[in-house]
């Protein structure tokens, strides 16, 4: 076992850990510690990508290090935490369905999501391969938390987490996008996050709640 | 042919674990006390119990089967039995090819369903209410238990806890995220099959909140100290099988009398730290609704599968 | 200054300029002059590339060749015609009290951002940028459907959102595969990306990878074209938004998320050697089709019975193109034009209409004719055109592919009969009343501009009767590059 090198090790655990993250933000009960799960999430996707960045010396994967470290766990955390102050969000997360159930899904869909990565991981020659059927699996899980919560602010963080996993796939499989690609998502998902700050008041001021099911009244009559 | 040192050695674990199993639960209580800035019971409180209730008479209710009265001595002898398989001083001991992480939970389940059927022999409601959560408690944990088993055992090829504990103590340092998801899986679990905070509190006598102090409410006498001490022993059986896991430096690899006495101390050095953290984690946790066990116990599984699913991904050669 | 330079730049300034300036009372007709300068570009852009041939610009980041030559100066041309029409149909609204000043503002400003971000997608060589275009798209948009600030149009605008974000991160995830195939033939270099690169080397792409990869992006992409099962944002956006904002999702975005899949397809037809990408195409342009045929019936509120049309319409289109060859890319292409040209002329007189009656309900609207002869002559023509009545263009760019699928797919023709009957019959039903019958409705306080809807159909009958060489030409070399199966 001693043929997988150290670094590589290293980035599995944070690999692991991020996996981890992601289930403990589907079972997270409240708001604020659901945001700074996510934040934590960015940390460690950080840390992943750096550690990626000292053992293959791509220069590129330096700027992309500390893109995510601010975008996604400083600059987000931060205009979601802002947001939930001014909006006065109260503390309980509304699940559809009961959370033990939304678990078992979600493991579901991690063996699903590993299923699909494996032939693509076989063919990829990065030494962080083995991470993009997480990656994948994170990107479902998000997608899981999206349509299972109730209260918008969850669906904006199962979204931005979505981002992340996608972050993720892209540095396990390429080594990253070309930095301008990079910049270029990077500027979508803050202008995104601010756009949907916007709408968070237009929500409130016109329903006084952030909860969604005010807003599924449009059918087809 | 068993060799005598062999025999000798391995009553000798066993000899060590009845006496030792006690004592690890008075130090457990001791620092729960502590952290609660209690008064602590001495650390021979537990012994003092087991030697009065052996000199106390036993009272039987008139409807009592014999399965009421045979059940402490199958519970007590399942434990003793887990004892003497889970490697806690060598692995080499005559009965370590009968070591199977298997076969063990399959011990302890033959364990809680006597005491589980005992406490309904008698038909009061309190009985029948502590069998019945018991039981829900165990349907829900074993699964996680073994998902855990099968994640060590997919790194050392085996499920013979003493082939486990060979392997993983002689590699070298090596990061395995499938082995900490797998180990905060089995202390969830641990907790609640002893009855631990915060699936069940062990001091409590309020009855609507008991789960194993329910199902032995009718027992007395030489029957309770049986029972007590089986209880004492399942503790030690797991801390010692989550040490064989997780923490598996220092167990001897042969069955030589001096072999054995060299790995007393450092077992009773990790029992003590372990002791001191479960009193932590009892102390910090308040106890869970029982409606919200089969969530704790949830989580524990789906730990365990996870880590079993990062271990297929990540760490073998794809 | 270049050509190209220019055409891109005009509506990100103007779009920047307008976040200013946009309440004072000249800034409808700068939004116009905006429009029309790059639409005068394009035009020019256009002329020049078809006289002298594909080129690139900014290095090898973006390019214009025979497949988005055309796309480019109908967007422009649809963004020129539907500010014109904006300019007093927002006045009007302005003076019902719907909107205020600073909304307003917000919309000519996110409209030239718009424009921009659709000019960008259209024109860039690389794979990842056009990505961040068509998100980037999405955005200016958003805030633009929910312009009304009723509970309605909220609504429509967060699964408009969410919808189409969480699309575009299968999109995302899509690219990501394809750069990873990319990648291992043409090496690490930010060339992988660029398509005039992938092209030259499509064969050798992994076809495992290439395949999954197309799926991503059809189902990414795809959310954005409209196609069933990802279409619920589409009938609600195009509902409560404003009238110009529907036009513009309808006639501009619609297409370039198409193109956007139509360029990937080349890319995994070239890798996967077999029918894959475009039997994928057809099932889901088929599904499309059936899905919108029979929601069309049920709707009452007009706009979003036309939105239903659209989503017919493109996943016509998209069975068109999965079923390949020199015809059925023809007919796509012919199609793609014909109806966002129809569809902003429909929204325009549709946008009139339900501005002078003053509700959105079909069974409310009626008399058409006497409110105002032109305005129903409009609606009664375009839904004509759309319904694929000849001579209109439409009826051409149908009756290909239907002839294209009778001899060689007969198992879809039954069931594109089916749908294109159902639609017709549903429409027309509906539009019928609405143009002929008794009103009261009053006269607006802004005449409104109908020149747009008789400027588009006009094209559109134009191109039913008669199709200019140059554009038979182009028609013919983007069906070629699309590569027959």
């Amino acid at each position: 076992m001693s043929s997988i090198p150290l670094s590589a090790q290293f980035i599995n655990l944070f690999a692991a850990i991020i996996l981890l993250l992601a289930f403990a933000m589907l079972a997270q009960r409240r708001v604020l510690q659901l945001i700074d799960l996510f934040a934590l999430q960015g940390a460690t996707l950080f840390l992943s990508t750096l550690t990626v960045a000292l053992t293959t010396g791509q220069a590129h994967l330096y700027g992309s290090a500390a893109l995510t470290l601010v975008l996604k766990a400083i600059l987000l955390p931060w205009i979601l935490h802002r947001l939930v102050r001014k909006l006065n969000i109260k503390g309980e997360v509304e699940p559809l369905i009961n959370i033990p159930t939304t678990m078992l899904v979600g493991l579901v869909l991690v063996i699903i999501a590993f299923n699909v990565a494996l032939p693509i991981s076989q063919l990829a020659h990065t030494i962080t391969r083995g991470t993009l059927g997480i990656a994948l699996a994170v990107v479902m899980l998000a997608f899981l938390m999206m349509i299972t919560r109730r209260k918008a602010i969850t669906q904006v963080v199962g979204f931005l987490s979505m981002e992340n996993g996608l972050f993720l796939a892209a540095t396990s499989a390429t080594y990253g996008m070309p930095m301008v690609v990079e910049l270029g998502i990077a500027l979508d998902v803050l202008v995104g996050a601010i756009i949907l700050g916007v709408f968070f008041f237009q929500i409130r001021d016109q329903f006084d709640s952030l909860d969604i099911h005010h807003m599924e009244k449009l059918k087809d009559s | 042919m068993i060799s005598i040192s062999g025999l000798i050695g391995q009553l000798f674990a066993i000899a060590l674990a009845l006496a030792l199993a006690p004592l690890l639960s008075g130090w457990v209580g001791m620092c729960r006390a502590w952290l609660q800035s209690r008064t602590a019971p001495p650390l021979w409180q537990p012994y003092y119990m087991l030697h009065k209730l052996f000199h106390k008479d036993v009272v039987l209710a008139e409807g009592a089967s014999s399965l009421f009265r045979v059940a402490p001595f199958v519970m007590f002898g399942c434990m003793v039995l887990a004892c003497a398989i889970v490697p806690s001083l060598s692995t080499d001991l005559p009965f370590a090819p009968a070591a199977d992480a298997l076969a063990l939970v399959g011990v302890f389940g033959l364990a809680r369903i006597f005491i589980a059927l005992a406490a309904m022999d008698i038909g009061t409601s309190f009985g029948t209410l502590g069998g019945r959560r018991e039981m829900l408690i165990g349907f829900l944990a074993e699964p996680a238990l073994l998902m855990v088993i099968f994640t060590v055992a997919m790194i050392a090829q085996s499920t013979s806890v003493a082939t486990i504990v060979e392997t993983l103590a002689h590699r070298d340092f090596y990061i395995h995220p499938s082995l900490a998801f797998a180990g905060v899986a089995f202390t969830f679990v641990s907790l609640a099959e002893n009855a631990r905070v915060p699936v069940d509190n062990p001091a409590t006598h309020l009855e609507l909140t008991m789960i194993h102090e329910a199902m032995i409410l009718e027992y007395s006498g030489r029957h309770l100290a049986l029972i007590e001490w089986a209880a004492s022993l399942k503790l030690y059986a797991y801390s010692c099988l989550g040490l064989a896991f997780f923490f598996p430096w220092g167990i001897a690899a042969g069955d030589s009398f001096p072999a054995l006495l060299a790995a007393i101390p450092l077992l009773v050095l990790k029992l003590a730290i372990g002791g001191v953290l479960l009193a932590g984690i009892e102390t910090i946790n308040a106890k869970l609704r029982i409606f919200r066990a089969p969530e704790f116990l949830g989580t524990a599984f789906l730990l365990a599968v996870l880590g079993l699913l990062v271990r297929l991904l990540l760490e073998t050669k794809l | 200054m270049d050509l190209f330079t220019l055409m891109l730049l005009i509506p990100l300034v103007s779009g920047a300029l307008l976040t200013v300036v946009g309440e004072r009372a000249w800034a409808p007709n700068l939004n116009i002059v905006a429009s029309l300068g790059t639409f005068l570009a394009a035009a020019l852009l256009t002329v020049e590339i078809v006289a002298n041939g594909p080129r690139f610009a900014f290095g090898e980041q973006f390019f214009i060749d025979s497949l988005n030559v055309f796309f480019v100066a109908l967007t422009a041309f649809v963004g020129l015609t539907t500010s014109i029409f904006s300019s007093p149909y927002m006045k009007n609204e302005r003076e019902h009290g719907r909107l205020s000043a600073g909304r307003l503002r917000l919309y000519k400003s996110m409209y030239q951002l718009f424009m921009f971000t659709m000019l960008a997608a259209l024109t860039t060589n690389n794979l990842g940028i056009l990505w961040v275009a068509m998100e980037a798209a999405t955005l200016t948009t958003v805030l633009l459907v929910s312009l009304y600030r009723t509970p309605a149009s909220l609504e429509a605008a967060w699964k408009y959102f969410i919808l189409c974000g969480v699309g575009i991160a299968q999109a995302l995830f899509g690219t990501i595969l394809l750069y990873f195939a990319a990648e291992r033939v043409l090496g690490e270099t930010g060339n992988a990306l660029l398509w005039t690169h992938l092209v030259e080397v499509k064969g050798s792409l992994e076809p495992t990878i290439m395949a999954l990869s197309f799926i991503f992006l059809l189902v990414g992409y795809g959310t954005k074209v409209g196609l069933a099962p990802l279409h619920n944002w589409l009938p609600d956006a195009h509902a409560e938004g404003p009238t110009p904002v529907s036009a513009v999702l309808s006639g501009l975005l619609l297409n370039v998320a198409l193109y956007a899949i139509l360029r990937c397809k080349v890319l995994a037809d070239g890798a996967i050697h077999s029918d894959f990408a475009g039997n994928l195409m057809m099932g889901f342009g088929l599904f499309t089709l059936l899905v919108a045929a029979f929601f069309l019936s049920r709707q009452r509120d007009i706009k979003r019975m036309f939105a239903y049309s659209s989503i017919e319409h493109m996943g016509l289109i998209t069975f068109a193109f999965g079923m390949g060859g020199a015809v059925a890319n023809f007919a796509g292409l012919l199609h793609m034009t014909m109806h966002s040209l129809t569809k902003s002329a429909i929204f325009f007189a549709v946008g009139h209409a339900t501005q002078k009656i003053g509700t959105q309900q079909m069974d409310d609207i009626r008399g058409l004719m006497r409110v105002n002869p032109l305005i129903g002559w409009g609606l009664m023509l375009g839904t004509l055109a759309i319904l694929g009545m000849p001579p209109f263009g439409v009826f051409a760019s149908e009756f290909m592919i239907l002839t294209h699928a009778m001899k060689h797919h007969p198992w879809a023709t039954p069931v594109l009969l089916l749908a294109l009957g159902v639609a017709f019959a549903a429409i027309f039903g509906k539009v019928q009343p609405m143009v002929f019958g008794e009103t009261e409705a009053k006269r607006l306080p802004h005449a409104p501009a109908i020149t747009p809807v008789f400027l588009h159909l006009g094209i559109v009958l134009m191109l039913g009767l008669w199709i200019p060489p140059y554009l038979t030409h182009w028609f013919h070399e983007a069906a070629r590059m699309l590569g027959t199966p």
